[in-house]
């Protein structure tokens, strides 16, 4: 499983690299969307389920052997997802307005300058 | 009382935010709220600072959960010291006038904007969790990127898009590093993981994880060969905006570094640091290069924050008691002489309509008042005695005499003496050659206090100058204890605030 899981996150940073290396500002968002899920993959991966005790304590505040995941990775994902979700539908509003306002989706006149 | 302290520099801005957006959305003005918030938290920051500084780190357990479990916010006298200095440039920028905007341009809710800003800075100084720590860089980040789009320009669109762009891949470096560690340590706390660090003693797993969340951290502070985005975009916020982030967002970065590298990739650890002083040799080099060849105002000074940035993180890389107090006191008195030069940078631009300093001209003569308040900082930044910059450049350089850097001796004052060319040349075009024979000096400003806004950051550069000593007994104080994380990890792990 966990291999499987290590192949899916390669080939997502794989395709994100490649994305964020085109001209196309489409593909460059493409390419952050690909690595927002590689890493919240990631993020799963390295908690390796099962492997430690979890922070769920008895009253005497020793961690407590419930046999089941950490339930920690699977918060930080959650919020790594949240906030992604939000970031990235802004930057797609934002992709939008310099697509109308300039006509052309080439990422190099984005730093071009009136002033040298 | 404790408890407050700490949490208030969070908990001030995020409900001046809340008090902000209602107040707009039911059509009122929100500026008297806003500013009223900026106060309290300056205030807050200020006996903050008196109480880290004699009683020491305070610590609070978020939900009373007990570190490493829980997140706990810890305020050193580092994170004391920067949570002032933050308030303080927040409450200069409203001052100046936040609604500064190029004419014809429109643009609500900025007040909500820049106390999110507030929130999220201070929020990464607070956190003592690696995981916190994202989240608040990405509070920071959001209001920073509306505030970058607000105007709606094409200019500003591509500029936030470049910003937006870049820093959201650093960001996903920041999570996988986030993420290696946890998978690791167990843990994300940051006195823990510096515990559990030093016991691991695996080289490969400290330089990889450190590796990522340095390139995420060097991306946020503007090091080379990330900071590409920051030319690209600063100057083509707004006036006030653009001071705001050049004197608060890359610092934050810094600040990461300084606590992470401090604390958790340490050499003792195993962490091959050496790279961190030829990069931040780069980054002198290549940021002044840059501001030499430029001619608009602000992008000018934008290039400058890199070269600057670079001499801080070449204290961080040197490691010594010495050069980690010269790299905090550098980084307060950048903050203070950067903004400055921005709100100059910013009324140059309005008075003439033009931020193209070949078209400026004669303000020496027509505004000696604004000339004083550029030439105070510009001479600051440049390192010229006995202004602050000077004492700050002496003692990193000092600091790299100890460790026998030649190589960053050179570096550092041969770019110091490419920046004070750089200050002079912005002197000659704007302030000192007499004016283009149809050039604008005295378009109506928009409505606000900039010249008062000035002169509180000039006066404040001329304390860190003329009272330096003081300032600098802190900055030791603060080093002292970045460069023994025991004291840290005791405060942290060893029973909270009583």
């Amino acid at each position: 499983m966990i291999t499987v899981l290590c192949i899916l996150i390669g080939l997502l940073f794989a395709g994100a690299t490649y994305c964020l290396l085109q001209r196309s500002l489409m593909r460059v968002l493409i390419g952050i969307l690909m690595l927002g899920h590689g890493v919240n993959l990631l993020l799963l991966a390295s908690s390796e389920p099962l492997s430690r005790q979890v922070a769920i304590l008895n009253e005497d505040g020793v961690p407590r052997d419930v046999g089941s995941a950490d339930p920690l990775p699977q918060a930080l994902i959650l919020t790594a997802i949240v906030i992604g979700f939000g970031l990235s539908v802004f930057t797609l509003a934002l992709a939008r307005s310099c697509f109308v306002k300039s006509g052309d989706d080439d990422v190099r006149q984005l730093g071009e300058e009136d002033i040298p | 009382m404790n408890d407050f302290l700490i949490i208030g520099p969070i908990l001030i801005p995020l409900i001046t935010l809340i008090v902000c957006l209602a107040l707009e959305m039911w059509g009122k003005k929100a500026s008297t709220a806003s500013f009223i918030g900026v106060v309290a938290t300056l205030a807050v920051a200020t006996m903050l600072v008196t109480r880290v500084n004699s009683g020491g780190t305070l610590t609070m357990e978020m939900g009373g959960w007990q570190p490493p479990y829980g997140i706990v916010i810890v305020a050193d006298l580092l994170a004391a010291l920067m949570v002032w200095i933050s308030a303080f440039v927040v409450l200069v920028v409203l001052v100046y006038g936040i609604n500064g905007k190029m004419p014809g341009k429109g643009g609500g809710h900025v007040h909500v904007l820049v106390q999110g800003l507030l929130l999220g800075v201070c929020g990464s100084f607070l956190t003592g969790d690696l995981f916190n720590l994202y989240v608040w860089f990405e509070v920071m980040l959001i209001s920073s990127f509306v505030l970058m789009a607000r105007d709606k320009g094409r200019k500003q669109l591509e500029g936030g898009l470049v910003y937006v762009i870049l820093n959201l891949v650093a960001s996903a470096m920041f999570l996988c590093g986030a993420g290696l560690l946890y998978g690791e340590l167990g843990t994300l706390n940051f006195a823990d993981m510096a515990v559990k660090m030093q016991a691991l003693d695996d080289p490969t797993f400290v330089n990889t994880t450190g590796s990522l969340l340095f390139v995420a951290f060097a991306a946020k502070a503007g090091l080379f060969p990330f900071y590409f985005w920051l030319p690209a975009s600063y100057h083509r916020a707004g006036p006030a905006v653009s001071a705001l982030f050049a004197g608060l967002l890359t610092k934050v970065g810094v600040y990461a570094l300084l606590r992470t590298f401090t604390l958790v990739f340490t050499d003792a650890n195993g962490f091959s640091s050496n790279i961190i002083l030829y990069i931040s040799m780069f980054t002198m080099v290549f940021g002044v290069l840059g501001a030499v060849a430029q001619y608009h105002v602000r992008r000018l000074l934008a290039f400058h924050i890199i070269s600057q940035i670079g001499y801080m993180v070449a204290g961080l890389a040197i490691g010594t008691p010495l050069a980690l107090a010269a790299v905090i006191f550098y980084t307060l008195h950048h903050i203070a002489v950067k903004t400055c030069l921005f709100l100059v940078g910013g009324v140059l631009e309005m008075r003439t309509g033009t931020p193209d300093i070949r078209k400026h001209g004669g303000f020496y003569q027509s505004n000696p008042l604004l000339a004083v308040l550029f030439l105070i900082p510009a001479l600051s930044l440049g390192g010229i005695p006995p202004l602050s910059g000077f004492w700050a450049k002496l003692n990193l350089v000092e600091a790299g005499i100890a460790r026998e850097e030649w190589l960053f001796i050179f570096v550092a004052l041969a770019v110091g003496i490419l920046t004070l060319f750089s200050m002079v040349k912005i002197w000659n075009e704007s302030f000192w050659k007499s004016p283009p024979a149809d050039a604008e000096v005295n378009l109506p400003l928009w409505p606000g206090k900039p010249t008062t806004a000035m002169v509180m950051l000039c006066v404040l550069t001329l304390v860190f100058s003329f009272s330096g000593k003081f300032v600098f007994d802190l900055s030791e104080k603060a080093a002292a204890a970045l460069h023994d994380p025991s004291m840290y990890i005791e405060a942290v792990l060893g029973g909270g605030s009583e």
